[in-house]
């Protein structure tokens, strides 16, 4: 099946099995290993993508499912040389420790501060609900998302 | 993995001949449910259709008296649509604690209804709604109250060639509680081990004028007890008055063993649900 789709800013056309996981598709036929599998199953989020804009899982959607959309990675929330303030504000707060969930993390942080610009430490738990981390025991991740949605809002950050 | 053919219908005349064409073929609209189920190899069908660019049932429509959400609509557009908010505190109060952000924007209305899981956070909050369902072929259109639709664990009235187009719940006026707790082993992302929807009409003075309350995870499919309701009825709602009850709630739920909680639990907690009721005696919180 021939889907054509934009992926990170670009238009991108691929002949693909219609039924292809699009976590497998993104690492495996993209090379886009940011996005990262470790249930498959909708549990822990490692695989978060943005659709549209919006936060889905990539283990549960299939290639066909692509088709004519919008699709963001952690490779494509940034150039090569700088960072975005959510990735740079998990650096300096120290909420990366394997790294496994993070692109999870940050990117179903952007969904978050894009629906809740001033979220509590409240809200921040609720909208990473569906991240899990092994590693960081959350505080630096909450941590970190306070200071990205702070800097967002005076726009000098950016 | 044999290839699988995806379809991605736009519209419900593609989809009638797609289904037409490929009887064999399993419809899913987010896929949450259903990927996990196709993943543990328990099903295996050869084709695929997907729902999710169906806009004939995406979305809310306001009918007056009624409210139509479309099958398709998923947890997340339908727990920021402000009609929701409005007018069904409680469907909002059980979306909010429905899995998670993303699931939330994967999983829709519809599978929730179809999936039929005793588990289903919308489904207590449908049944005291006394939500009807609309199911629709090419042929026919057909309406039923949820409650009949689905009759067991998994079990629903859905034959072939038809789909779940929607649900219509009458927008309320009286009921001032609109209630929904969930029990689960973590906060986030966690099947109800038990839940509990309310919706009360109390009068100023604390006494209850009326009352329908459904318990999820207690039973095959959503419990609802009118002995239970009838009970509350005329009562003040009071520590003591629901206290009283819970034997009432205890006997009549039918819980299983899992591996997420024992029967006996369950029951427990179905009972002690109740009290949580008592926060709305003075029209808090
Ligand atoms: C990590 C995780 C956590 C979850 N947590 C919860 C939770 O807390 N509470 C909860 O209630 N659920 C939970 N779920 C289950 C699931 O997300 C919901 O049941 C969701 O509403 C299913 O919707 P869907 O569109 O994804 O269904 P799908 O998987 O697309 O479909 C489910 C079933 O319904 C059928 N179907 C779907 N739409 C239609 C239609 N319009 N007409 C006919 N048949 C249809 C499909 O054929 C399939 O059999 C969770 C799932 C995951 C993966
Ligand atoms: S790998 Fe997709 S949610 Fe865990
Ligand atoms: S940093 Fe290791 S899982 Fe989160």
């Amino acid at each position: 099946m021939n889907i054509s789709f934009r992926l990170n800013g670009e238009k991108v056309e691929i002949d693909v099995r219609p039924d292809r996981r699009v976590v497998d598709l993104l690492r495996e036929d993209f090379g886009l290993t940011g996005t990262k599998e470790s249930c498959g199953a909708g549990d822990c989020g490692a695989c978060t993508i943005l659709v549209d804009g919006e936060s889905r899982l990539s283990c549960l959607m299939l290639a066909a499912q692509l088709q004519e959309r919008e699709i963001v990675t952690i490779e494509g929330l940034s150039d090569e040389e700088t960072l975005h303030p959510i990735q740079s504000a998990f650096v300096e707060r120290g909420a990366v420790q394997c790294g496994f969930c993070v692109p999870g993390m940050i990117l179903a942080s952007v969904d978050l501060l894009k629906r809740n610009p001033t979220p509590t430490r409240h809200d921040i738990r609720e909208g990473l609900s569906g991240n899990l981390c092994r590693c960081t025991g959350y505080h630096k991740i909450v941590d970190a998302v306070e200071d990205a949605a702070a800097c967002l809002k005076d726009d000098p950050c950016r | 993995m044999p290839l699988r053919d995806v379809f991605l219908p736009r519209t419900l005349d593609d989809l009638w001949d797609t289904l037409e064409q490929r009887p064999e073929s399993m419809v899913y609209a987010g896929g949450t449910d259903l990927f996990v189920r196709l993943r543990s190899g328990s099903i295996a069908p050869p084709s695929l259709v997907c729902l999710e660019r169906l806009n004939e049932i995406k979305g809310v429509r306001d009918e007056g008296e009624f409210l139509f959400i479309g099958a398709a609509t998923t947890h997340g557009f339908l727990l920021a649509h402000p009609l929701t908010v409005e007018h069904f505190p409680i469907l909002a109060k059980a979306l909010a604690v429905l899995a998670s952000p993303p699931v939330r924007h994967m999983g829709t209305i519809g599978g929730n209804i179809v999936n039929a899981s005793p588990a289903g956070d919308t489904l207590p909050p449908l049944y005291v709604l006394d939500a009807e369902i609309e199911i629709s072929s090419r042929r026919e259109v057909r309406r039923m109250p949820l409650a009949d639709f689905i009759f067991g664990p998994g079990e629903v009235l859905l034959g072939k060639g038809e789909i779940l187009t929607g649900v219509r719940v009458k927008k309320l006026t009286n009921e001032n509680v609109h209630h929904y707790e969930k029990v689960g082993l973590r906060k986030g992302q966690a099947c109800a081990v038990a839940s509990l929807a309310a919706l009360l009409r109390l009068s100023p003075s604390g006494v209850v004028e009326e009352a329908r309350l459904a318990w999820g995870s207690v039973g095959p499919t959503v419990v609802t007890l009118t002995e239970v309701e009838h009970a509350l009825t005329g009562e003040v709602l009071s520590h003591d008055t629901l206290k009283g009850l819970i034997p009432l709630v205890r006997d009549n739920v039918s819980p299983i063993d899992d591996v997420r909680a024992s029967a006996e639990y369950r029951r427990i907690v179905a009972g002690q649900l109740l009290l949580r009721l008592q926060q709305y005696r003075w029209g808090g919180p």
